[in-house]
């Protein structure tokens, strides 16, 4: 199989289990969807070499961003009476919001059709390894690196305040 | 690829596949048997000399009994939800170094299915991933019971996940590499990584325990509280797959431990040997340094009592992550010193 096929094929499930996402009717599928997208995503980051990205990809979005989403659903146990009523209002403009985004990002299909070389290419050796990721992270992408490193920490050091706000004592 | 080299790596698969299956099986044998040792009893006796053949009774038994799924449980996720759990158990297996190049038919053939250069973040991955299971079986259960045991198992996971990974880094800062085969040439002889990192060792092993759900971290299929938690609702070869992959990740992370820090399959004095010898020989010091780990993991579930939750959480996050990464840092700093970038 070339490289075109298995990427086409790849693309379409990756579009097929995202849009199960939005489709399926209940909320923890929908999350299990979305896992299935993100191992899909991997597997194209894998086509391309770059075999890091993959893993990270698939360490942090689908195994912990999602588990701490599952957690959520599960404890909320959402149901059909829980939902909260649609007006017309709020399908109007979600319709207009997500019209909007889906002209943008045709518009940026578009673009790479006209300027990109159709589909995957033929993979640069070594170019998505770890090694060649941590030089260019540490010599041409060092400040931005830093900064979001230094946004994360301010994160961090946010929620933990957030969380200690009320004194617990357990003993 | 050629041919030779996808029939060896296929025949490699399915006896990896069939040694984990093997290996699982037997350890419910030896448990059974160590329990009853250690509390002063006999343990199965019945079946066959020395009861060597309960396990297949036991196996037999799962099969043989009524396959039940609840009427208001989430049908296909409940019989997906084992399935995870014993795949990701599985599929480790693939990048761990099973012992050096074999000489066969005039092939060097490597014990290694996937030398990946990232061995160690997929191990990682995989772990994150293995908590699906149990979160989807126990939820799909519709038990209160499950689903506690559910998101027992999901934040314990969570938590012990990062020490874990913290405490791993410190072994690739030394050996300079994430592939598990850089990692275990490095340990050459008897220059093992537990002598360099005791306190990541340790670390790592009480994470090892809380990712499995051994005891004394067994919480989320605590019988004395959740009857038994995420798998109340099972019966038949679904609960036989929970435990069997709960015996099979055992088996695994007793090896990546060994990998990471005993060596892996590295021997003090194997420069005498050359050849197909060293390879047996190397095989066989890893599955003796496997059989130890597994025997201590035992050996600790017998002995300590459960955790509470909350000492758990604080078992995790206030010791063992503030541990974790004073430990990186030291090692950080030891690494730049030797390096001489300080």
């Amino acid at each position: 199989m070339s490289l075109q096929m298995i990427s086409v094929i790849l693309g379409s499930l990756t579009i097929a289990s995202a849009l199960m996402v939005v489709l399926s009717k209940h909320p923890i599928r929908s999350v299990i969807y979305l896992v299935i997208t993100f191992f899909f995503i991997s597997a194209m980051y894998i086509l391309m070499n770059a075999q890091f990205l993959a893993i990270v990809n698939m360490i942090v979005y689908a195994g912990a961003i999602m588990v701490l989403f599952l957690f959520v659903l599960m404890l909320l146990n959402l149901n059909k009476e829980m939902e909260p009523e649609t007006t017309r209002m709020s399908v109007i403009t979600a319709v207009i919001a997500g019209g909007t985004l889906f002209l943008v990002m045709i518009t940026a299909l578009r673009d790479t059709f006209q300027y990109g070389k159709g589909y995957v290419q033929a993979p640069v050796q070594d170019a998505g390894l770890v090694e060649q990721l941590g030089k260019l992270l540490f010599s041409k992408y060092l400040v931005p690196f830093e900064i979001s490193s230094i946004l994360f920490i301010a994160a961090m050091v946010g929620a933990v305040l957030l969380a200690k706000r009320e004194k617990q004592i357990i003993d | 690829m050629d041919t030779a080299m996808l029939i060896e790596k296929s025949a490699l698969v399915l006896l990896l596949f069939l040694i984990s299956l093997g290996v699982a099986a037997y350890q419910t044998y030896f448990e059974r048997k160590l329990a009853a040792w250690i509390q002063d009893r006999v343990g199965p006796d019945r079946a066959g000399p020395f009861g060597i053949l309960q396990p297949i009774a036991d196996g037999t038994k799962m099969f043989l009994k009524e396959d039940f799924i609840p009427a208001k449980a989430d049908k296909w996720l409940f019989i997906i939800g084992p399935g995870i759990s014993m795949f990701t158990a599985l599929i480790t297996s693939s990048v761990i170094p099973w012992g050096p190049n074999l000489n066969l038919f005039g092939r060097d053939i490597s014990l290694q299915v996937a030398d990946f250069n990232i061995g160690i973040l997929f191990v990682f991955g995989v772990v994150s991933i293995g908590v699906y299971g149990i979160m989807i079986g126990g939820w799909a259960s519709n038990n209160k019971y499950s689903l506690y045991g559910a998101i027992r198992a999901s934040s314990q996971m969570i938590s012990y996940e990062l020490a874990m990974g913290i405490s791993a880094i410190t072994i690739v800062m030394l050996s300079g590499s994430l592939s598990l085969n850089d990692i275990v040439q490095s340990q050459h002889g008897i220059n093992w990584n537990i002598f360099y990192q005791p306190v990541a060792f340790f670390i790592f092993f009480i994470t090892s325990l809380a990712e499995l759900n051994r005891a004394p971290f067994d919480l989320p299929e605590c019988e004395s509280e959740l009857i038994g938690g995420y798998h109340t609702e099972y019966s038949s070869m679904k609960l036989g797959l929970y435990l069997f992959s709960e015996y099979t990740s055992m088996f695994v992370s007793a090896a990546i431990m060994s990998v990471l820090f005993f060596g892996g399959y590295n021997f003090p004095g194997m420069d005498a040997f050359s050849g197909n010898l060293l390879a047996v020989m190397c095989i066989a010091a890893f599955a003796l340094k496997i059989f130890l780990f597994i025997f201590v993991i035992m050996w600790i579930r017998w002995t300590i009592p459960r955790f509470r939750f909350d000492q758990l959480m604080h078992l995790g996050w206030k010791v063992l992550i503030p541990v974790a990464i004073v430990n990186m840092l030291i090692t950080g700093l030891v690494v730049a010193w030797n390096q001489g970038w300080m």
